[in-house]
């Protein structure tokens, strides 16, 4: 064994993952998982803690599981993570944990999260759940969005021994994790559900079809429902568009619609109630995560699908992982390209797409280089579906309905990075609702950053 | 679960259902709307309000089968319960926010098409608890699909019913009862029209040419409800709008309804597959020109 590369982990073969939903990823077995573990040299000042946003004790996890006790393992998982077996699936650990794992300075890092993703998976086949709260404090604490963010800090304030109650818009809970991200990334019955269960049995109740803003205001929570504390974790929001002729024609698509008809209400089976586009030529715009489950998604529905892409590939924002499952699939990468009108048909049917040919300037204030048009490079690209994945820009339901929550210029909810806190006392929030679409993990993070800012605010009062 | 309290056929394929949603009883407002779905698997189906009562805690939806989603609904009786229930979604009508006293000094007619009466019912009556009497017109295909008509009756100033066939009140479209009424001497200062989008978009037209400043109420194809999808986008005055966020309620002579009417159209096939699939099972074949 070479012990600078990591133990190769099993996947779906990408021809025949490339017409099932099942998941890519096989994961480890537990003699690959120890073999794995060994990889770690147990650095005494750990740097994959400080990569990690929700701070996993990483080195102490992966001991137990080179021990063979994958309960322990888990344990130490669950002190930090609510969501393991989620995080080992969905995180970026190549930029996080594995991107500062002192083994990947000569080899490859440590496969970390494809350990805690094993810890996680034999902690659920085996029935072990995660300790909770010794003794209950009285105090109820209300958490908006039962997504990534509200579902850690719902978890962490329940093993404090607060009261807590998460409010959820769809009839579903799990927020992204179950409109969002694709059945082939992350199983929704077998992973997302069991994990959501082990947050209900630290006590947290879950209430569906609760749209705060318009069911009923954060000011009547506190008011007049008795919550001492509310955390805003309500997620990313609207669509955007490109703002091109012919966008409104039929066949157009935000990530979101398509997404969330294919996961959330399961139209990727023909036998679903709620229907969804099945095209013969797709072209999914953006270049992101989202893009990339947009694109994977339609080819499983049987289309040629296209990634449409303003810059190259080396700007890509998605990961490395995404991309490279992406063209194994067979996606086909149409680089340099930006789109500038939709053509349809006399029904008002997606016909094409007129596209320019761009090439890279000078870099702009993000350090990307700028994208400028190539002159007469204008062509048709033929599509009968067009998926808009360029991000979100945030749902003001909760902003506009709640009294003293200030918002920034972008309009997202104003919190400070440590606690979450907001400009009104007793509510505190995280996630894409404060930073815009970010990642699981990030908000994660922000997730058990207001936990521990509700906690202090509510022992000081 | 969201117990219904009483469910009965208001018209062939036409049903009204009253509903415990205590949350949504207390907070929603003439012309929001709330989404159903029937059960776990089921689509979700959004629906304007036609009715509540805050002490009960109950909210009442009218609805026709148009796909086999509404088919299914249709089966529940009187102590069954929808697997969910929510809202209330979109924004309350316009004048809800305004002060009583400008409304009192103004004419307000409302058209109501089909099922569209049942959206118009609860704007009507909230406005004759401020005590401002409306016109409204109801228009129905023939006299055996008019619904709520004493219902009207009790909260409006005149009500006109017409029917497409002369079966029943006066005869003929909306449209001709609105210059009919016009040419009578009536004069209204807004008028509110809700109805299937085709009458929608000629009342528009009836009223652009009488001036009459109108509101519409859309009903488009929604996912979440909630902003997250944008599948109700419409074009109302050339920007783009979320029918669930920024409407339902909408300037009619600013929107685009072809557009929109198009729009309907996208699961058309996909939808008539769907109730196909639930009336005759694998029985069915082909040989209905909507599948393949």
């Amino acid at each position: 064994m070479d012990v600078l590369k990591k133990v190769p982990v099993r996947e779906q073969d990408a021809k025949v993952r490339a017409a099932n939903f099942e998941e890519v990823c096989l994961g480890y077995n537990k003699e690959e998982a120890m073999e794995e573990a060994n990889r770690c040299i147990n650095c005494k000042n750990a740097q994959c803690i400080k990569g990690c946003p929700v701070a996993i004790n990483i080195p102490g996890f992966i001991e137990k599981v080179k021990e063979g006790d994958i309960e322990a393992a888990y344990q130490v998982i669950s002190e930090s993570s609510a969501l393991p077996a989620v995080c080992g699936r969905v995180c970026p650990q190549e930029s996080q944990c594995e991107g500062k794992c002192i083994r990947g300075i000569k080899g490859e890092p440590v496969s970390i999260g494809k350990l805690e993703r094993f810890a996680a998976d034999w902690a659920r086949e085996n029935g072990i759940k995660p300790a909770g709260a010794k003794e209950m404090n009285g105090k109820k604490v209300a958490v908006i969005g039962s997504g990534p963010a509200g579902l850690t800090c719902a978890g962490d304030l329940a093993k404090m021994g607060y009261e807590v109650t998460i409010f959820e818009a769809l009839h579903e809970a799990g927020g992204v994790l179950v409109y969002g991200i694709p059945e082939f990334r992350l199983p929704k019955e077998e992973v997302v559900a069991k994990e959501i269960e082990n947050v209900k049995s630290l006590g947290v109740k879950i209430e569906t079809n609760v749209v705060v803003g318009k069911s009923v205001t954060i000011d009547e929570l506190m008011e007049e429902e008795g919550f001492d504390a509310v955390f805003i974790g309500s997620g990313a929001g609207l669509p955007k568009f490109m703002g091109i002729p012919g966008e409104q024609a039929n066949g157009v698509f935000s990530a979101n619609e398509y997404l969330t008809r294919s996961n959330l209400m399961k139209a990727f089976d023909e036998n679903a109630a709620t229907p969804i586009m099945r095209g013969k030529k797709v072209a999914v715009v953006g270049g992101g995560n989202v893009a990339m489950d947009a694109a994977r998604t339609a080819l499983r529905l049987g289309a040629e699908v296209h990634i449409v892409y303003r810059r190259s590939e080396e700007e890509l924002p998605a990961r490395v992982e995404e991309v490279h499952h992406a063209k194994e699939e067979g996606i086909i990468f149409d680089l340099l390209t930006n789109p500038v009108e939709i053509l349809a048909d006399e029904n008002g049917w997606v016909c094409g797409m007129k596209c320019v040919k761009m090439e890279l300037g000078e870099p702009d204030e993000s350090g990307r280089r700028r994208p400028v048009v190539k002159p007469d490079s204008e062509f048709v690209i033929e599509v009968d579906t067009v998926i808009m994945s360029l991000g979100t820009s945030p749902n003001p339901l909760i902003s506009s309905t709640t009294s003293g929550l200030e918002t920034n210029k972008w309009k997202c909810i104003v919190a400070d990075e440590e606690f979450g806190k907001t400009t009104k006392e007793g509510v505190y929030a995280g996630g894409d609702a404060v930073t815009g679409a970010a990642t699981v993990i990030l908000a994660m993070g922000a997730g058990k950053a207001g936990a521990k800012g509700i906690d202090e605010y509510l022992k000081n009062r | 679960m969201y117990k219904i309290l009483e469910a009965r056929e208001l018209a062939a394929n036409i049903y009204l259902m009253v509903v415990e949603a205590k949350r949504i009883a207390k907070r929603c407002e003439p012309g929001q709307f709330i989404i159903v779905r029937t059960d776990e698997g089921g689509e979700r189906i959004p629906l304007t309000i036609c009715d509540y009562d805050r002490e009960k805690g109950t909210v009442t939806i009218v609805f026709q089968i148009v796909g086999a989603g509404t088919k299914r609904m249709a089966g529940l009786k009187d102590g069954d319960s929808f697997q969910d229930f929510v809202g209330p979604l979109g924004c309350a009508s316009e004048f809800v926010h305004e002060p009583v006293e400008e409304l009192k000094k103004k004419s307000i007619l409302f058209v109501a098409g089909g099922v569209g009466t049942a959206p118009v019912y609860p704007q009507v009556k909230w406005l004759k608890e401020k005590g401002v009497d409306a016109d409204v017109i109801v228009g129905a295909k023939t006299k055996d699909l008019l619904i709520l008509e004493k219902e009207m009756e009790a909260v409006s100033g005149n009500l006109y019913v017409t029917t497409d066939d002369g079966s029943y009140g006066r005869s003929g479209m909306v449209t001709q009862t609105i210059k009919d009424l016009v040419d009578e001497g009536k004069r209204y200062d807004v008028c509110v029209a809700i109805g299937p989008m085709i009458m929608m978009k000629f009342v528009c037209k009836m009223t652009k040419e009488l001036g009459i400043p109108t509101v519409v109420s859309l009903n488009p194809i929604m996912v979440d409800g909630t902003g997250m999808c944008g599948a109700c986008r419409v074009t109302v005055d050339g920007e783009v709008k979320f029918a669930c966020v920024d409407g339902p309620e909408f300037d009619g002579h600013k929107v685009d309804f072809d557009q929109a009417m198009k729009r309907q159209q996208m699961y058309k096939t996909a939808e008539g597959r769907a109730a196909l699939r639930e009336e005759e099972g694998d029985t069915h074949h082909g040989g209905c020109g909507n599948c393949g």
